[in-house]
């Protein structure tokens, strides 16, 4: 997260929702290269965004928006 | 030969093979696959995952419950994922929606986990109450398996031990009813023996008991009651030895089991002598 803000300029810059924290990531930046940076890459994750399910097939092509609130979640153990 | 003929060899061979092992037999039916353990258990309150992973092979279950969670922004990326331990190749996964206290919340965690486990749609629903007794709420847990059943999900049902909710969710298409013995993760054993049996009388599909089991002869208990399954997790993971109980579990399930298909002797107040009584030389 802080390492984006420092190789971007200001204008460039967008804030979202991860899993209920406010973070700074390139403007218009794919699911993909936030799941890139968060090292989120070929974990068992499913992603919500604005409590829409993104499927995998489309993680490469969707755009992040100033304000989404993504919920990247996985299983855990439970009863 | 005759058709008849033939027919009855194949009887008096199924029952050849039923009297060499009645339990091989016997199959657990749920959405159309079958399974052979009676016992299902949840991943929840281990140690590690190595506890985990061993108390689930111990206790023979091949059906396995999970949770639905967010994950830890930049916390332990190494940490192994459960489903590296429990893997969906070798265990049918069982998500469940606990900690959802609406019908909305609990649709949301079952579509996210059909996602996760690329289409999966067996889930276990659950639509708690009142966060003191872990009581389902029942109306919200109408909702939800309405709208995940049109989904196209294949719904098992964590309930009250109420028959004629049982009897409604069995109609709406649930593939199994779970009602609850005590309270989650109380194990105070089945508190209602009489509700479960009528539950259990006229069900069209799997009746399981998820909830409320302490140790091996509740499980039996609720088995030689006649039901379909168990679903249990404190019981096991609470344990003074996990592994060992996961093991107890297992037995006690196929006991009660076996009981049940066995058929119980009649009780009687007074004693009826094993030995005869007649040429006696005393």
């Amino acid at each position: 997260m802080a390492m984006l803000l420092t190789k971007l300029p200001p204008d460039s810059l967008m804030n979202i929702y991860l899993n209920g924290k406010v973070i700074h990531v390139a403007d218009a930046m794919t699911l993909t290269e936030l799941l890139l940076e968060m090292d989120y890459s070929g974990k068992r994750i499913a992603i919500e965004i604005n409590q829409e399910i993104i499927p995998r097939s489309e993680h490469n092509t969707h755009r992040l928006k100033s304000d989404d609130r993504v919920e990247v979640v996985h299983a855990i153990g439970g009863g | 030969m005759s058709t008849v003929a033939a027919e009855t060899k194949k009887t008096k061979q199924a029952k050849q093979d039923n009297q060499a092992g009645p339990a091989i037999q016997d199959k657990l039916i749920i959405a159309g696959k079958s399974y052979d353990s009676r016992l299902l258990v949840g991943t929840g309150k281990y140690k590690d995952m190595a506890q985990t992973q061993k108390a689930i092979e111990a206790s023979g279950a091949e059906i396995v419950t999970v949770a639905i969670r967010r994950t830890n922004i930049g916390q332990n990326p190494d940490e192994p994922n459960l489903l590296d331990v429990i893997s969906p190749e070798r265990y049918t996964l069982l998500p469940n929606t606990a900690g959802c206290y609406t019908a909305d919340d609990a649709v949301r965690t079952c579509r996210l986990a059909r996602e996760l486990l690329d289409g999966h749609d067996l889930v276990k629903l659950e639509v708690l109450g009142d966060e003191k007794t872990l009581f389902p709420d029942v109306i919200q847990t109408l909702q939800a398996a309405e709208i995940l059943i049109k989904d196209g999900f294949k719904v098992m049902v964590y309930t009250n031990d109420d028959p004629l909710v049982a009897k409604r969710l069995e109609e709406m298409g649930c593939v199994a009813v779970m009602p609850l013995a005590a309270p989650i993760g109380s194990g105070l054993g089945i508190r209602n023996p009489h509700n479960i049996r009528f539950i259990l009388e006229d069900a069209k599909v799997p009746i399981l008991v998820d909830a409320g089991v302490g140790t091996a002869s509740d499980a039996a208990i609720a088995m030689e009651l006649g039901c379909d399954g168990i679903l249990m997790n404190t019981a096991i993971a609470a344990a003074r030895d996990p592994v060992l109980m996961a093991s107890a579990m297992k037995k006690g399930v196929a006991a009660g089991r076996e009981a049940f298909l066995a058929g119980r002797m009649q009780a009687r107040r007074y004693a009826s002598a094993s030995s005869p009584i007649e040429d006696t030389f005393t």
